[in-house]
């Protein structure tokens, strides 16, 4: 017994706890320790013992110490043991419960079973040696440890130290993340910036640069239409703007626009009805948005819907689309809207999404 | 055994998509409850479980590539049971009785074939009944042991039978 130092118990950095057992009580030799009963606790690095009503009783001893040992079969009124023999203690080895011993193996007794387990365990550290790959730091010294009141169990700590670790890992990684927010934003004016002048360029040299790049390049840009807080300038502010362009728009819906975000656009097409213009803006339950003539009625177009389904038997929103000339988005809003009314049926398969007459 | 045959909408696509307009998901789900019981009725089926039932014919028309998906077969097995044709056996609804007949119905054909045949009074086995020589032409004869005590039980909360213990099973006796 005299191997053991006194410990607070706590684990290093390194170290992880193995397994703890209640109701041992230690043996110098064959004699029993003068010492009441405890927890023994395995970690990789160590072996700790702690009384189990006075928690500042705490002595360990390392691993490193342990020749062999071997399981005692319980008997009558016994209960099983581990022998476990150990080197001779350091010259400059810390205090401990015993400054000298006759003996040189200890026992625990395990009176409330567990030896099994924990031989199996204590065999298992033994043999990977774990404590030689990652070495403990000194324990602390314990004297800033047994502070009154501190009943601290072994293993929370170490999780608590891990913890916090990982705490200050996600805040690093957040603040870092937005370092890349504010870049992004910088690089969003930078866009806009090159967006404006591209389009003035391209209002200058349209008679150079073909129809169709034209278009792909304006689409390029309109899907980028960020509302740009960053740059807008007050033109008039928002109404009176979106007024004069509504009107530009319903007199011009074919010719070329100039390049408006979608934000405007739509601000613009919601005047339509307040203005007596001949268009509509019509939002879908999808939250689709079109323009349309204010002549189409919602009949109309379910029983063109209809006929047109009805006459090939099913249609797909894209060959719907073909049929009428329409874009795929709003001939699929058509098709749902006549579902939605009870005329048409769908078929979902891995064949796609296609309507049917309502048989039902 | 007859060859079964399939209402039209069984050959109709749109019949394996669950119809999210609800007034068309009401046709739909009432000619799948009917389908359901009638295929059942016709193979005999008393029990059934959700995944073999997806791959069987009743829900999957391999001649047009559909077949409903378990959480369309889910909606109709609850329509099922909201009419009282089908009771899941198990919490996680894999299995359950299909009751293409409702016991009431079936105590009443076994009642009509016993009083038909001057039986009145006269005491018979779960056997006899489902399995005998002498039913092997009624429409009960192979009736699952389940279905057949409950079928006596309608017919005993009616006064017409008391379900009764003999020696090696259960047995009822007519009145």
């Amino acid at each position: 017994m005299d191997r053991f130092v006194w410990s607070n118990g706590l684990l290093e950095i390194n170290e992880t706890l193995v397994i703890q057992q209640r109701g041992v009580r230690l043996y110098d030799g064959d004699d029993k320790a003068k010492l009441d009963v405890g927890v023994v606790l395995l970690s990789t690095h160590r072996l700790v013992w702690r009384d189990q009503k006075n928690h500042e009783c705490c002595i360990s001893i390392p691993l490193s110490q342990i020749i062999f040992f071997e399981e005692q079969a319980a008997g009558v009124g016994k209960s099983a043991k581990i022998v476990i023999h150990l080197h001779p203690a350091p010259t400059n080895k810390e205090p401990g419960p015993y400054q000298h011993s006759k003996f040189s193996y200890i026992k625990l007794s395990f009176k409330e079973h567990g030896q099994i387990e924990f031989y199996r365990r204590l065999t298992e550290e033994m043999t990977q040696k774990r404590w030689e790959n990652t070495p403990a730091s000194q324990p602390i010294p314990t004297a800033t440890a047994s502070q009154a009141g501190r009943t601290r169990a072994v293993g929370i700590v170490g999780i608590e130290r891990k913890l916090e670790e990982k705490r200050k890992e996600t805040d690093k990684n957040i603040s870092e993340a937005f370092e890349d927010l504010n870049k992004l934003m910088v690089k969003a004016k930078e866009m806009v910036e090159l967006s404006r002048s591209i389009a003035s360029k391209i209002k200058e040299k349209q008679g150079d640069i073909t129809e169709d790049e034209t278009i792909r390049f304006k689409s390029y840009l309109l899907s980028m239409g960020i509302a740009d807080p960053v740059t807008r300038e007050t033109h008039g502010s928002g109404t009176h703007y979106h007024m004069q362009l509504a009107k530009q728009l319903s007199d011009m819906l074919q010719a070329p626009l100039e390049l408006l975000s979608p934000e405007d656009l739509v601000n613009a097409c919601k005047m339509f009805e307040s203005l007596k213009l001949p268009l509509r803006l019509r939002v879908f339950d999808s939250g689709v948005m079109v323009v349309q003539l204010q002549s189409h009625s919602e009949e109309e177009m379910i029983v063109s819907a209809l006929d047109n389904v009805s006459d090939k038997g099913s249609l797909t929103a894209e060959e719907f689309a073909k049929l009428l000339g329409l874009s795929v988005l709003l001939s699929k809003e058509r098709l749902l809207l006549a579902e939605k009314m009870g005329h048409l049926c769908r078929d979902d398969s891995v064949e796609g999404l296609r309507f049917y007459p309502n048989l039902f | 055994m007859q060859s079964f045959e399939w209402p039209w909408q069984y050959n109709f696509p749109p019949f394996f998509t669950l119809q999210p307009n609800v007034d068309t998901r009401q046709k739909q789900l009432a000619a799948w409850c009917s389908l359901a019981l009638s295929y059942c009725r016709h193979r005999k089926l008393y029990t059934l479980d959700v995944l073999e039932a997806q791959e069987s014919a009743l829900f999957n028309n391999k001649k047009i590539s559909r077949k409903l998906s378990v959480e369309a077969i889910q909606v109709i097995f609850e329509e099922l049971r909201k009419k009282g044709n089908l009771e899941w056996m198990d919490k996680n609804k894999t299995r359950c009785l299909i009751m293409w007949r409702r016991p009431e119905e079936w105590g009443k054909l076994i009642y009509q074939w016993v009083s038909k045949n001057g039986m009145v009074n006269s005491v018979f086995t779960l056997y006899e009944l489902s399995s005998g020589e002498d039913t092997e032409s009624e429409e009960f004869h192979g009736l699952e042991e389940w279905m057949l005590l409950r079928a006596l039980q309608a017919l005993q909360s009616e006064g017409k039978a008391e379900v009764i213990s003999l020696d090696d099973g259960k047995g009822v006796k007519f009145f």
